[in-house]
C-alpha cells in the first residue's frame, strides 16, 4: 500500500490549472489510499481511511509534533484551537462554544434567521436593474463577512483593512517551499501578525464592558474553565474571523454554480424550499468549501490501510476526495440532493469537526433559497468560472450570472 | 414454483405480523416497505398510541422540558399497516402460523417478527408498589406521573437501583434541586455495566452533585401512611429514610412470558436467535419464519466468542430491526448478519457517558486518554490481551477509533502514546460483581435417546 506511485498526482492537484475540476485527479489519487510522497509526507484520499484518521487519537493537530516544522506557523506562540490537541484544544473550544452553541447557548444560530434573511434580502435588492451579477463580490462574500463581523464584534467598515491580511494568510496556508516564492510565506507571516495586532486592539476596548458580541463575552465571561488569556482570545477570534467567511463564500458560490449546472434541481428548489436542507448537505459532499486539511502530524506510529505512518510524519487529508469515494457513496460524481446516508466529510469529523458548521449551513440554506426564489432566469456567463488560487479553500473568485431577458 | 418465485409472491402479497410496536417494531416495518414488501403488515402493541422514543423518558421528560407525549418516533415512510394496539399478544402458534391476542383474536402470518422488548421490573411487594409516590419508568405514562410528582416538589426522592436509569433520574432530581437518596446493592453506581473503576468515578460524581448515595444496602420495605402515600423506606442495615417519592429502577423483565408454550427458545434471558435474527426453537434449531429484534433478542456476537448477548440499547434495536426486516424478505444467499459493535450512551450529572463494545466482556481496564479527575476521559477494556470495549466521559468523539480497535482485535493495553495520555495509567482488574441473575434454576430438560428422539422441553411443561 505504501508507494510513491504517481508522485505527480498531488503536484497536479495543487497546480492552479486543475482548480476548476480536481475530481478526476482525486480518483487517480484514491488508487493509493495512503500514498507516501517523495518528501516523506503522506497523502490520504479514501473515505474509510480519512474517517479512521479523523477519529484516531494518534493524529495530532499540533505543528510541534511534526518532525520537520512548518515555516508557515513560525512565531505562532499561541495557536488557535484548530492547531492544538487535547486537553488544550478541548478547553479552548469548549470555552468558545459556551457562547456559540448548545448546551450553554443553544438558540444562537436558530435565533439569527431573521438577521440572516435581512442581510440576504438587502444584497439581492441591490441586484435590481443589473443584468449581470457577480455572485461572489455582490453576494457570497459580503454576506458571511457581515454576519461574522456582527457575531465577533468586529466593525464591518474595517473589512477592506482585514481583507488584505486574510488574503495573505489564506494564500500561505498551502505554502510549499519547493514551488512557492519565499515572498508568499513572508506575506502570510506578516499578515498573521497584523491581524493579531488588530484584533488585540479591539479586545483591549472590551475588557470590563459587557456586550453581546463574542469578543466582549470572551473578554468578560468567567465560565467553569476560567477566562481565556488575551492571546487565546485573539487566536480564537482570528480563527473564527477567517473561517467564518473564507469558507462560507465558497460554499454559497459553489452552491449557486452547482444549481446553475443542474437546472432541474434549481427548479425543484424554487418549487420546494424545504429541499434546501438535504441539498446543502449534498453540496458539502459534492462541492465542499474546504478540500484539503494540508497537514496533521503522526504523534506516534499510525497504521492505516496496512501502512505504517512513522511518528513525526506530515499527513495531508484529502477530504473532498473522500466525499467522492465510490466505495462509500453510490454514483459519487452525481449531484443528488435526495441522497440518503450522506455522511460527507465537508465539515471534517471527530474533535475538530467544523466549529461554525451550524451557522454555515443556515447561511447557505437561506442564501440559496432566496437567490433561487428571486433571481429571474439566472444563467452562467462562463463555465467554468475563474477560480481562486487556493487548492485548500477552493471556490470561484468570480461567478458572473446573467438574469432577466438580457 | 421455484424458490425465487415463492419469495417474489411472498414479497408481493405475503402476510407479515410484527409483535411489539415500539422502536424495533416500527423501524422493521419501515425497512420492510423500503425493501419492497407490498403484502399485508400488522403491528401488534400492548400500549395505546403511536410508537414513541424511550431514552428521553428518564431525561428531558423528567425535567419538564419535553412533554411525555412529545417523544413520538419520527416516521421515515408510510408503512401502510394495520395497527392492533392496546391488547398484548398472548401466544404464538408456530404450527398454525398464528399470533393469539389476549382478547382471543387470532392473527395469521406467513412470517412474524417478535420485538416485544422489556418492561420495568416492579417493586417486589405488590401492596408497597401500589403506594402513591412509588414509580417505575418505562412507559410515557410512567414518565408523566413521575414528572408531575417531581414538579410538586417532594421533600425527598428515593431512587432504588443505581444503574443507568436510576442514576439519570437521580441526576434530574439534583438538577431540579430535589433532595435525593440513591440506594444500590452493589458497591457503586453503574458497576454492573461498567465495573469497579468507573463505578468509583460515578459514585464521586453523584456525591459531588449532592446525592445521598448509599451503596451496599438493600431496601427491605416501603412504608405508607393511612392514605396510602409513601412516607418512609427501610434498609437492611436497620436504618430508615423519609421520602415521599420512590423510583424503582431495578432493570427490566424481558417480555417473553407470552411465548412460554410456543416452542421457541424463550426465557427470562430473552429469545435466542442467530445473527440473521431468526429465532431458535426450544431445541436450539433455527426457525424459518420467526424473527426477533430489539431488547428481547439474544443474539450471538462473533467478536465475543459467539456468546449470546442481549442488549437494551437504542442503536442495537434499530440495527437489528433493519437486519431482521431485510432477512424476512430475502433469499438465503442474500441474508445479512447482525454484526455491529454495541453502542450505548447516557447523560447524567452533566456528563455524557458513552460506551462501545461489551465492557462486561473484559478482565482489565485502563484510562487511555484524558483525566479522570476532570471527568473527561476514555477508558479501554481488555480481555486476554485484546481490546473489547471502551467507555468515555465527555470525550465521545474518540469512540469510533476504539470501535475499530475492537473490530480488529487490537492489542490491549493499546501500545502507542497519544496526546493527552495520563502519565501513570496502568491497567487494573475490571472487577464486576457476580452476575445477579444466574441463580434462576433450570428452565429446560432434555429427553429421548436416539438422535431422532432427543428433544428439549421446558421445565414447566415437563412437570405438568
Amino acid at each position: 500500500m505504501t508507494t510513491t506511485q504517481m508522485p505527480d498526482t498531488l503536484r497536479r492537484i495543487l497546480d492552479y490549472s486543475s482548480r476548476a475540476d480536481p475530481y478526476p485527479l482525486y480518483a487517480e489519487l484514491r488508487r493509493t489510499p495512503v500514498a507516501r510522497q517523495e518528501d516523506g509526507s503522506y497523502v490520504v484520499s479514501t473515505y474509510r481511511e480519512l474517517a479512521e484518521l479523523l477519529h484516531d487519537p494518534h493524529l495530532s493537530s499540533d505543528v510541534r509534533n511534526l518532525a520537520h516544522p512548518m515555516r508557515s506557523h513560525e512565531g505562532e506562540t499561541t495557536p488557535p484551537f484548530i492547531n492544538l490537541d487535547p486537553p488544550e484544544h478541548d478547553r479552548l473550544r469548549r470555552m468558545a462554544m459556551r457562547h456559540f452553541g448548545p448546551p450553554h447557548t443553544p438558540g444562537l444560530v436558530a435565533g439569527m434567521d431573521g438577521d440572516l434573511t435581512a442581510v440576504v434580502s438587502g444584497l439581492i435588492d441591490g441586484f435590481a436593474g443589473k443584468e449581470q451579477i457577480d455572485i461572489v463580490d455582490d453576494f457570497a462574500y459580503p454576506f458571511p463577512v457581515t454576519v461574522i463581523c456582527h457575531l465577533l464584534g468586529v466593525p464591518r467598515e474595517d473589512e477592506p483593512k482585514f481583507h488584505v491580511w486574510v488574503d495573505g494568510i489564506v494564500n500561505s496556508i498551502d505554502y510549499n517551499p519547493k514551488i512557492d516564492p519565499k515572498e508568499k510565506l513572508e506575506k502570510g507571516l506578516q499578515a498573521r501578525k497584523d491581524l493579531r495586532q488588530y484584533l488585540g486592539g479591539l479586545l483591549e476596548q472590551r475588557h470590563g464592558r459587557a456586550g453581546d458580541d463574542l469578543l466582549s463575552r470572551l473578554a468578560n465571561d468567567d465560565g467553569p474553565d476560567g477566562r481565556m488569556t488575551d492571546e487565546e482570545i485573539v487566536a480564537t477570534a482570528n480563527l473564527l474571523l477567517i473561517a467564518g467567511h473564507e469558507t462560507t463564500v465558497n460554499l454559497i458560490t459553489n452552491g449557486m454554480l452547482t444549481l446553475l449546472r443542474h437546472p432541474e434541481v434549481l427548479q425543484r428548489l424554487r418549487d420546494d424550499p424545504d429541499l434546501v436542507v438535504p441539498l446543502v448537505e449534498e453540496l458539502l459532499r459534492y462541492e465542499p468549501p474546504v478540500h484539503i486539511i494540508p497537514w496533521r502530524a503522526a504523534y506516534s506510529d499510525i497504521t492505516v490501510a496496512d501502512t505504517v505512518i512513522p511518528r513525526g510524519s506530515q499527513i495531508m487529508l484529502m477530504l473532498a476526495s473522500g466525499s467522492r469515494d465510490p466505495d462509500r457513496f453510490h454514483d459519487p460524481d452525481r449531484f443528488d440532493p435526495d441522497r440518503r446516508d450522506n455522511q460527507h466529510l465537508g465539515f471534517g469529523s471527530g474533535i475538530h469537526l467544523c466549529f461554525g458548521g451550524p451557522l454555515a449551513r443556515r447561511e447557505t440554506q437561506i442564501a440559496l433559497t432566496e437567490l433561487v426564489r428571486r433571481l429571474d432566469r439566472p444563467r452562467l456567463v462562463a463555465d467554468p468560472p475563474p477560480y481562486r488560487r487556493s487548492p485548500v479553500l477552493r471556490g470561484p473568485i468570480h461567478l458572473q450570472v446573467e438574469q432577466g431577458t438580457g | 414454483m421455484t424458490r425465487a418465485d415463492t419469495l417474489r409472491a411472498f414479497k408481493r402479497d405475503g402476510r407479515i405480523v410484527i409483535v411489539g410496536a415500539s422502536l424495533a417494531g416500527l423501524r422493521a416495518a419501515e425497512a420492510l416497505r423500503a425493501e419492497g414488501f407490498t403484502g399485508s403488515l400488522t403491528m401488534i402493541g400492548d400500549e395505546l398510541g403511536e410508537p414513541y422514543d424511550r431514552p428521553p423518558l428518564s431525561k428531558q421528560v423528567l425535567t419538564g422540558w419535553v412533554p411525555a407525549d412529545g417523544t413520538a418516533l419520527p416516521r421515515r415512510r408510510d408503512i401502510n399497516a394495520e395497527w392492533l394496539l392496546g391488547v398484548p399478544a398472548s401466544g404464538l402458534d408456530m404450527a398454525g402460523n398464528v399470533v393469539r391476542l389476549a382478547d382471543g383474536r387470532e392473527v395469521p402470518f406467513d412470517r412474524v417478527l417478535i420485538a416485544t422488548g422489556v418492561r420495568a421490573r416492579p417493586w417486589f411487594v405488590e401492596s408497597e408498589a401500589a403506594l402513591d409516590g412509588v414509580f417505575v419508568v418505562r412507559t410515557r405514562e410512567h414518565a408523566e406521573g413521575l414528572q408531575r410528582a417531581l414538579a410538586a416538589g417532594p421533600s425527598r426522592v428515593l431512587v432504588i437501583g443505581a444503574g443507568f436509569t436510576g442514576s439519570e433520574i437521580a441526576s434530574i432530581c439534583r438538577e431540579r434541586d430535589i433532595p435525593v437518596t440513591v440506594a444500590e446493592l452493589a458497591p457503586a453506581p453503574l458497576v454492573g455495566a461498567l465495573g469497579a473503576m468507573i463505578g468509583e468515578v460515578a459514585a464521586d460524581m453523584q456525591r459531588a452533585h449532592g446525592v445521598d448515595l448509599r451503596c451496599g444496602v438493600k431496601v427491605t420495605r416501603l412504608e405508607g401512611d393511612a392514605q396510602g402515600h409513601l412516607r418512609r423506606a427501610h434498609f437492611d442495615d436497620g436504618s430508615t429514610i423519609d421520602a415521599d417519592v420512590a423510583v424503582v429502577a431495578l432493570g427490566g423483565i424481558r417480555n417473553t412470558d407470552w411465548l412460554r408454550d410456543s416452542g421457541l427458545a424463550a426465557g427470562v434471558w430473552g429469545i435466542a436467535c442467530d445473527t440473521g435474527c431468526r429465532a431458535l426453537d426450544i431445541n436450539g434449531l433455527i426457525t424459518d419464519d420467526v424473527f426477533v429484534a430489539g431488547d428481547v433478542a439474544r443474539c450471538p456476537n462473533p467478536i465475543y466468542e459467539y456468546r449470546l448477548i442481549s442488549l437494551e440499547h437504542w442503536a442495537n434495536a434499530v440495527e437489528q430491526a433493519e437486519v431482521a426486516a431485510h432477512n424476512m424478505v430475502s433469499a438465503q444467499a442474500d441474508r445479512w448478519p447482525h454484526l455491529s459493535i454495541p453502542l450505548f450512551w447516557s447523560i447524567q450529572f452533566g456528563a455524557n457517558i458513552k460506551s462501545v463494545g461489551v465492557p462486561t466482556f473484559a478482565d482489565e481496564v485502563v484510562v487511555t486518554q484524558g483525566s479522570v479527575s476532570d471527568r473527561r476521559f476514555v477508558a479501554a477494556y481488555g480481555y486476554q490481551g485484546r481490546v473489547t470495549a471502551a467507555v468515555s466521559f465527555n470525550n465521545a468523539k474518540w469512540l469510533d477509533h476504539y470501535r475499530q480497535l475492537i473490530e480488529t482485535a487490537a492489542p490491549f493495553p493499546p501500545l502507542c502514546p497519544t496526546p493527552d495520555q495520563p502519565v501513570d495509567s496502568k491497567p487494573v482488574p475490571v472487577d464486576f460483581p457476580g452476575p445477579a441473575l444466574i441463580a434462576q434454576g433450570a428452565t429446560v430438560v432434555v429427553t429421548g435417546n436416539a438422535p431422532s428422539e432427543r428433544r428439549v422441553t421446558s421445565l414447566q411443561q415437563h412437570h405438568r
